[in-house]
C-alpha cells in the first residue's frame, strides 16, 4: 500500500435492503484502518452525507429497487461514479424483498402483500385500516428489481451479508488495479 | 473383439490426463474413478443416468455429448475444464436459477444446495444478463413429516428416479412438456401418496436443492458449517487424484 497513490473516492447508499451490508463493511474490523489510508468517503450512511459533494471513484449500492426514490439514488449512483458495486444478494438479484415478486401465489402480489401488511393480516393493529398513503412516501414499484436490471452494475459482491473478508479483499484489490475476480471458496449466497 | 477385452479395459484422456475405461462405462463414470470431477445436476450416484441438465456436456471428438449418457471410447480425446465449456455451464446454471425462485438467504437448503454450490464452482458472480421468470409456484406442506417448495425444483429428475427405481413406489413424475415440464405428485398432494420420510426420494442426497424438505430437522447443522461450506463441489472426486 503506497502512500504515492492518490485516495480514491468512494460512496455508499442503502437501498432495499436491510442496512446489513453497510453493516458488513464494518466487519473489515481494524483492517478498515488500511483501508482509510486509501480512501475518503463521500456521500454514505457512514458519513452522513446527503449528496455527491464530487465525482466519485467507487460507488457500492446495498439492496435493490422497490421504490422509486431507490431508482433515483442509483441513477444519480450510476452518473456519479466511475465504477458501481452492487454489495449482497438485495442488490444482485432482490434478496428477501423480491419475495413479494411471486411467492404471494397472486395475481397483484404487490397488493396482496399491502392487504396483510396493513389491512387483514392476523396480528395488525391499524385503527385506519389503509394502507398508508401519504404523498410523503416514495412510490412503491410493481416488483423489487435487482440493480442491474436498472442501471449497469460492474462488480457484484455476494453474501447475505457478504463477509468482512470478501468485502475488504475486492475492494482493496480493486483500488490496487489488482481484482481478477473472486476466490471460488469465498463465493457465498447466505 | 475378445470377451477379455471388456476386463482390461481402454484409454482416452480428459484435458490430456489419461483415463481407464471399461466397455459400457460412461464418460463421467471413468471420470469419477479416475477423480476427474465433471459439473453435473441431474445425475446422482446410483440412480440411472438421464441426461437431461446438459451441465456435464464435455466436447468428444468436436462434438458436445452430455458425459452421464455418452459411452467412453478407446482414444477418445475428451475437453471438460475449458473457458468455453464452463462458461456454457454457467449460463445454464443461471438460467436455472432464473427459471425458479432461489432465494438463498432465505432456503434452509443454503450451503447443502448443489445449484448453489455449481454456481460457486463456475463463478456466477457477475452482473446477470437473464429476465427472471418470477413463476408462482406451489407449496405443499399436506404430509406430516415433508414439505416441497416447487419454487426451488429445477425438475432434474432425481426424486422421479429414486422412488421409481429405489423404493419402487413412483411418487414422482413428469406433468407438462418444454418450459412447462414440472415434476408432480402422483396425487392431489403429497399427503395422498404413500411417500414415507424413510423413502430414498426423501433423502437429504437425492433432492439437489431445496425443494423436498424433511420438516423439524432444516437448521440443524447451522449455515457456515454445510456440506459445501467444506470445500468446492466435487472436491471429494478431485482429491482421489492427488
Amino acid at each position: 500500500m503506497s502512500d504515492a497513490l492518490p485516495k480514491a473516492r468512494i460512496a455508499t447508499a442503502s437501498l432495499a435492503g436491510c442496512f446489513g451490508c453497510h453493516m458488513a463493511i464494518l466487519d473489515i474490523d481494524e483492517r478498515l484502518i488500511e483501508l482509510m489510508k486509501l480512501v475518503d468517503v463521500d456521500r454514505s450512511p457512514l458519513t452522513d452525507k446527503k449528496r455527491f459533494t464530487q465525482r466519485c471513484d467507487i460507488g457500492i449500492i446495498e439492496g435493490g429497487c422497490c421504490n422509486e426514490e431507490n431508482v433515483h439514488v442509483l441513477h444519480d449512483f450510476r452518473r456519479n461514479c466511475d465504477v458501481l458495486i452492487a454489495l449482497g444478494q438485495c442488490a444482485i438479484m432482490g434478496g428477501l424483498p423480491a419475495m413479494r415478486n411471486a411467492i404471494m401465489h397472486s395475481d397483484a402480489p404487490l397488493r396482496e402483500c399491502l392487504d396483510e401488511a396493513y389491512i387483514t393480516g392476523k396480528y395488525i393493529r391499524n385503527t385506519t385500516h389503509n394502507v398508508p398513503n401519504d404523498p410523503a412516501l416514495p412510490l412503491l414499484l410493481d416488483e423489487v428489481y435487482p440493480c442491474s436490471q436498472v442501471v449497469e452494475i460492474d462488480y457484484q459482491i455476494p453474501g447475505c451479508a457478504p463477509s468482512g473478508d470478501i468485502i475488504f479483499d475486492t475492494l482493496s484489490k480493486l483500488l490496487t488495479g489488482k481484482f481478477r475476480g473472486f476466490e471460488r471458496e469465498i463465493i457465498k449466497f447466505d | 473383439m475378445s470377451g477379455t477385452k471388456k476386463e482390461t479395459g481402454f484409454s482416452f484422456t480428459i484435458d490430456g490426463v489419461e483415463v481407464t475405461a471399461y466397455a459400457g462405462q460412461t464418460i463421467m463414470e471413468a471420470a469419477d474413478e479416475a477423480g476427474v470431477y465433471i459439473p453435473r445436476l441431474c445425475d446422482h450416484e446410483g440412480l440411472r443416468h438421464q441426461g437431461s441438465c446438459r451441465v456435464c456436456t464435455v466436447k468428444a471428438g468436436g462434438r458436445s455429448v452430455a458425459a452421464c449418457t455418452q459411452p467412453a471410447a478407446p482414444g477418445q480425446a475428451v475437453e471438460n475444464e475449458t473457458a468455453h465449456l464452463n462458461k456454457m455451464r454457467r449460463d445454464l446454471v443461471e438460467m436455472l436459477f432464473h427459471e425458479g425462485n432461489h432465494l438463498c438467504p432465505i432456503c434452509e437448503a443454503s450451503g447443502n444446495c448443489e445449484l448453489q454450490a455449481m454456481a460457486y464452482r463456475l463463478d456466477m458472480t457477475e452482473a446477470t444478463k437473464f429476465p427472471y421468470l418470477e413463476p408462482c409456484r406451489a407449496l405443499d406442506a399436506s404430509h406430516p413429516d415433508i414439505a416441497l417448495d416447487t419454487n426451488r425444483c429445477i425438475s432434474c429428475g432425481r426424486c422421479i428416479r429414486a422412488s421409481q427405481d429405489v423404493d419402487g413406489k413412483g411418487i414422482f413424475g413428469y406433468v407438462g412438456r418444454g418450459i412447462h415440464r414440472r415434476v408432480a405428485v402422483n396425487g392431489e398432494n403429497l399427503a395422498d401418496t404413500n411417500a414415507d420420510s424413510g423413502d430414498h426420494a426423501m433423502s437429504s442426497e437425492v433432492c439437489p436443492v431445496g425443494c423436498i424438505i424433511r420438516k423439524r430437522v432444516g437448521f440443524a447443522t447451522p449455515i457456515g458449517e454445510r456440506e459445501f461450506d467444506k470445500g468446492l463441489i466435487g472436491h471429494e472426486i478431485e482429491e482421489k487424484r492427488k
